[in-house]
């Protein structure tokens, strides 16, 4: 097993690029719907900051204005110190109300931020190009919505109102201390510095070794997800000891890169929190002996209060180096988020547009209802006259050259022509092309060279949405969404009426199962249908074209083993939906391909032949070979 | 269950023992600070004695230099303890995995079992450290500050006392709401989640009928419920930091008044009074912390329970006391055999199954989705145990086996086979270590595999993708062949095993298989009546049933069911991609 070892990191995060760029991006995207709710948090946060510095000077009052003359007198009178505690009382409530004030607001920017990026995103997603789905993984974009978007929760909620908070702290803090006292501002100052300095060595080495763990994890999880995933063959071949050895080998690297990354994580919480008492028994020992001495008019209470803001000076620093993680961690998210809102979305400049018609006197008119009969409305850019052209499914490839990427053309000069009505089936091996024509017809991917004509019209100058309307496609693998059979099959035309559903399914051959299961038309379906055969998948699907019924439809038959009988009841829902349409498909089944008006023989990318069975049977070339199964094994 | 869990601490208990000995040190250390803070008031600046100040100051510098150390000694033992645990709970249930049988593997999916061994070990690791560190060091400190607080003066102490319980009851009580609300909302993240992904891989649908529109309106309605239910939960926990406040708060301000009545009546010292209001922070800081511990250890019981899950589940087909290692030949009989896949099952997947295999004979099997042909040959190599009868292979019960030697002379192919990642000889080594080239390559001829791996650059070394991606389906079905055929088996299973294959390669795997190891029994299981019509013999299996057992002639001549699948298979239902290749 030479796998997992040398499997290269995973799950290791991408450096950010440009930080700043993206933090202010983020920024503003907060900014733009909750400008007058941030200011308003930053203004509440000062106030309940300066509530609370003004209660620590508070204690100087306390001792040096109350409690020692006391002690000099008999008959202190305690008026004037109940009035100064209810001085701060007030000073407290509004500082309480603040916190709850601005913390209630950033819960409402928060979860507001959050959701409408999740919005942005969905609403985004769904009009990038095919393209985008077929070059990145799906679980790359899942964890934009889930990993990434909670990253940026975190720092939303909590970095951010922190770090303000902390900031003022900071500032307020220092200022008074200053006011207290210079020298020991001086020495606070200093224990801050080698606070700094450690957490910020400890924290590097930690760093470096989370991204060993996280390397370590990846392929942790690289090896489980294999073996859990073959682990009937592991029992057949009785393979299992081998694969406790493995593992036990990148599990015990794992332990070691997490132990000392969390040894020196750890290591953060005593050096900030030992370090700050250091610095405050320092500055009890300075202030001590300066207030025993009277240097420079201080005194017991200022030392009082003075030491209290030692602690609440280190706090907000630690507590600014733990949220420095979490927003590096956020920008990292951000930038994904950011990344995927930036991709392009499908271009559509067409302007042909598909719209009910009726004829009068021999002339296409455009109608309100739902007439059966469909037109191309044509708006002339030059001179804005309209013309109708009825939708009959003429279909005509001329000189397509095609590549996924502009330099590598999988598709050379392909011609193909069908008439309303016939019947095209390509067939040819697997990478052969057969799948990539029909993502052509739809616009899903757009050709480098040639002209595709739909009913006359070069497909460019059709409204993308109005094109696939008119196309009614059925796919290999079947996709259902969560809902009720009823909403599945209505996917095609939302409009349908139960009966029009019904008579589709019927159309199908599903509707006989269908009847079948608990709820009928209402059964609930979820995580793809997962209640359901492969089989009643298809018929499903098809009963969801059926539904729309297109001119054109294109169909791609399935190669996944169902047994002979359903798969003869999936056949039959197809010829039936078939019938009438011009329609293109991909062929595997021999049936498929004799009842076809035109058979294309693909290979790399070309079609290598073409004609009815009888013909290129007689023709005894690539087709002839294929069907008498004595093909050289491609 | 949690008990479960804690045996796989194991090597790691000296250092689940001291971590939080040494957080209680630390703690000790630093409850020591305010204390003497007062004596360096009233002893120190408020009597003028500046050595004293100094010689108390140098014992407080001290215990903030043994809190330190001890604080980062925690820090290490919690870290190898925890991630030791991680690490000998990953071991173990992966090594628990190993034992487990198919009708254990079936109940759990394989995204569960990977998250069970990753996200959720992880939780545990987290977990586990915050109790051994914060849930021991927020109780101590919590504990000592209230001692020291009420050694120094018990009277203004209680006001502690009462802060501390009303503050308790207060965030036990917010939490449990907001953990309500929570509970809640995590389910509807679920759907948010299940609807992306739905959307992300049936892109082409949502494109192909033009619903981007619709797909996001009902996005936004789910965005929606979310977001309510996220405020809702939410703004509960916003109580939590203005609470904390006026509890500080309203101490401060008793404790200062209620104090300076006493510093003038001599029953508190001014230095007593500054220590007191140090430990008040303390002591609410810690029960803040506490709340924050318990929310994350019951985050993580879910993920307790799902691990014990799996350590607990045990492994349904055991290797017999005194196992038989010598598979004597390659005949099967299945007397009386019924099966079902959950035992309290009211309708069995076979039923009464009676069949008898001479060894070396080429057996089809045939039958439409769901009759149990892939059931039955499962049994032969006990991947599942049978409910009733017995299976004999080479005249002895299964059961009396030993199961590796069983399953190495009972090869089975299965319909959905892997390959792993590496190079084509170790996926071939699998099915014998110690095979030499020549054998894995005399494997791969007898499977028709050769020639397409002589093709690869790289030939034999070729790097195999994880699960086999960059091999097309036939080329991996011959290469799954050829790595069972490696184990020299008596009995060969072949479960849809060509469908993939065209038809020319498949006949010309067969003649191999004819030709090459005839002593072998050989069980062959298809949709192509092509692939079992020159057997020895072929059953059709038919709803749990055998429907008929007989040649192919036979059959044609006496089976409806067989006739029926040949006749559509002949007259054009045929397939034709199957033949184009792969």
């Amino acid at each position: 097993m030479a796998g997992p070892m040398n499997r290269g990191p995973r799950g290791v995060k991408p450096q950010v690029k440009n930080p700043m760029k993206i933090f202010k991006r983020l920024m503003a995207y907060v900014f733009r719907y909750y400008k007058y709710h941030y200011i308003a948090v930053i203004a509440l946060i000062f106030v309940s900051v300066l509530a609370n510095v003004k209660g620590t000077l508070f204690m100087k009052n306390l001792i040096d204005d109350y409690i020692t003359p006391f002690l000099m007198t008999d008959e202190p009178d305690f008026m004037p110190l109940a009035n100064a505690i209810k001085r701060v009382a007030v000073f407290y409530g509004v500082g309480i109300l603040s916190t709850y004030a601005y913390n209630r607001i950033m819960v409402n920017v928060t979860q507001g931020t959050l959701r409408s990026l999740r919005d942005d995103l969905f609403a985004h997603m769904e009009r990038l190009p095919i393209k985008y789905f077929d070059t990145h993984a799906h679980g790359d974009i899942m964890s934009v919505y889930t990993n990434d978007i909670d990253t940026l929760r975190q720092m939303v909620s909590q970095s951010i109102p922190q770090v303000i908070n902390s900031g003022i702290t900071i500032v307020s803090v220092f200022v008074s201390m200053l006011i207290l006292s210079i020298p020991l501002t001086a020495v606070t100052l200093a224990m801050v510095a080698v606070m700094i300095l450690s957490s910020k060595a400890a924290a590097g080495r930690s760093g470096k070794y989370f991204l060993e763990q996280q390397a370590n994890l990846g392929a942790v999880n690289g090896y489980i997800e294999e073996m859990m995933n073959g682990q009937k063959v592991v029992k057949v071949f009785c393979h299992e000891e081998e694969n406790k050895k493995a593992f036990k080998e990148l599990n015990d690297r794992l332990f070691v890169s997490a132990d000392r990354a969390n040894t020196f994580a750890n290591f953060l919480g005593p050096i900030n929190a030992q370090l700050g008492n250091i610095s405050y028994v320092v500055c009890a020992i300075v202030g001590g002996a300066l207030a025993l001495h009277h240097v420079g008019g201080f005194t017991l209470g200022g030392l009082a209060s003075f030491l209290t803001f030692n602690k609440s000076f280190s706090m907000p620093i630690n507590q600014v180096s733990q949220q420095l993680n979490a927003v590096v961690m956020a920008m990292a998210g951000a930038q994904r988020v950011f990344g995927l809102l930036d991709e392009k979305v499908e271009e559509d400049n067409g302007y042909v547009t598909l719209v009910n018609a009726v004829e009068e006197n021999g002339q296409l008119r455009e109608s309100d209802g739902r007439t059966g009969r469909w037109a191309w409305k044509h708006t002339h850019q030059a001179d804005g006259s309209v013309d109708y052209v009825e939708v009959r499914g003429d279909v005509v490839f001329n000189g397509v050259d095609f590549g996924y990427n502009d330099d590598k053309i999988v598709l050379h000069d392909v011609k193909l022509f069908a008439e309303p009505g016939q019947k095209i089936a390509f067939v040819g091996s697997t990478g052969a092309g057969k799948t990539t024509i029909t993502n052509l017809i739809n616009r899903f991917y757009d050709i480098q060279d040639g002209k595709i004509r739909y009913d006359g019209i070069n497909i460019n100058k059709i409204k993308k949405g109005d094109l696939r309307r008119s196309l009614g496609i059925v796919l290999q693998d079947t996709h259902l969404f969560t809902g009720t059979v009823m909403e599945n099959i209505r996917f095609g035309k939302l409009d349908a009426t139960d009966e029009e559903v019904v008579a589709a399914a019927r159309l199908a051959n599903a509707d006989g199962f269908i009847r079948r299961l608990p709820d009928g038309y209402d059964t609930m379906l979820t995580g793809d249908g997962a209640n359901l055969s492969q089989g009643q998948r298809q018929l499903l699907a098809i009963a969801r074209a059926a539904v729309a019924d297109p001119p054109v439809l294109i169909l791609d038959e399935a190669t996944s083993s169902i047994d002979t009988r359903t798969e003869r009841i999936v056949q039959d829902g197809m010829d039936k939906l078939m019938n009438g349409r011009t329609t293109f498909v991909i062929a595997h089944r021999l049936s498929t391909v004799r009842n076809s008006d035109c058979i294309m023989v693909l290979e790399q990318g070309r079609i290598i032949e073409r004609g009815t069975h009888e013909q290129l049977i007689e023709e005894k070339g690539r087709y002839y070979q294929l069907y008498t199964g004595n093909s050289i094994s491609a | 269950m949690i008990q479960t869990l804690l045996r796989e601490v194991k090597e790691y208990k000296g250092a689940s023992i001291a971590t939080p000995l040494f957080m209680i040190l630390e703690v000790l250390m630093e409850m020591m600070i305010p204390f003497l803070m007062a004596s360096i008031i009233d002893d120190g600046v408020n009597a003028g004695d500046i050595n004293h100040i100094y010689k108390v100051g140098g014992v407080m510098v001290a215990a903030a230099a043994i809190g330190l150390l001890a604080g980062m000694a925690g820090g290490r033992y919690g870290a190898k303890a925890s991630a030791g645990l991680a690490k000998n709970l990953r071991e173990t249930m992966f090594n628990h995995i190993q034992t487990f049988s198919f009708a254990n593997i079936d109940k759990y999916s394989t995204a569960g079992l990977v998250t069970r061994l990753t996200t959720d070990v992880t939780n545990v690791q987290n977990a586990y450290q915050m109790t051994l560190r914060m849930f021991t060091r927020a109780p101590a400190s919590l504990l000592c500050a209230m001692v020291m607080a009420f050694r120094i003066n018990a009277k203004l102490s209680s006001v502690y006392l009462i802060a501390v319980v009303i503050l308790g009851l207060l965030l036990a009580l917010i939490m449990s709401h907001a953990t309500k609300y929570f509970q809640q909302a995590f389910p509807k993240y679920d759907d948010m989640n299940a609807s992306v992904q739905e959307n992300v891989s049936a892109i082409r649908v949502v494109k192909a009928y033009v619903r981007e529109e619709q797909e996001t309106a009902k996005f936004k309605k789910a965005s929606e419920n979310i977001y309510r239910i996220f405020m809702k939960a939410e703004c509960n926990l916003v109580y939590n930091a203005p609470l904390m406040q006026f509890t500080v708060y309203s101490c401060i301000l008793l404790i200062s008044w209620i104090g300076a009545k006493m510093i003038v009546a001599s029953t508190l010292t001014t230095g007593e009074l500054m220590s007191l209001l140090a430990y008040c922070m303390n002591i609410l800081m810690s029960l803040m912390m506490l709340s924050m511990v318990f929310v994350m250890i019951s985050m993580s019981m879910a993920s307790i329970r799902r691990i014990s899950e799996v350590l607990n589940e045990s492994s349904d087909i055991e290797n017999p006391a005194n196992p038989v290692f010598e598979v004597p030949d390659g005949s099967i009989e299945f007397r009386n055999v019924d099966f079902a896949y959950r035992r309290d099952s009211e309708s069995p997947v076979l039923k009464d199954i009676n069949l008898k295999i001479h060894s070396g004979e080429v057996i089809g099997i045939i039958g439409g989705t769901g009759s149990a042909k892939t059931s039955l040959v499962n049994l032969i190599s006990r991947l599942y145990d049978v409910t009733g009868g017995e299976i004999l292979v080479g005249g002895r019960n299964v059961k009396e086996y030993d199961m590796e030697a069983l399953r190495n002379q009972v090869s089975v192919v299965l319909q959905n086979n892997v390959l792993f990642s590496g190079s084509i000889f170790d996926n071939l080594r699998w099915g014998n270590q110690r095979a030499t080239k020549e054998e894995c390559k005399r494997a791969c001829r007898q499977a028709c595999a050769d020639e397409f791996i002589q093709r690869f650059p790289e030939g034999y070394e070729t790097h195999i993708e994880q699960g086999g991606s960059n091999v097309s389906g036939g080329q991996r079905q011959r290469l799954c062949i050829a790595r069972a055929l490696l184990k020299e088996p008596k009995i060969l299973i072949l479960d849809d095993s060509t469908s993939a294959v065209d038809t020319a390669t498949d006949a010309r795997i067969r003649q191999a298989f004819r030709e090459e190891i005839p002593d072998t029994t050989k069980l062959i299981i298809a949709q192509r009546i092509e692939s079992v019509k020159d057997a020895d013999r072929i059953i059709v299996m038919e709803d749990g049933r055998v429907d008929a057992f007989g040649t192919h002639d036979e059959l044609l001549r006496e089976n409806a069911i067989y006739r029926e699948v040949y006749e559509s298979q002949t007259n054009g239902g045929g397939d034709f991609d199957e033949k184009a290749g792969d």
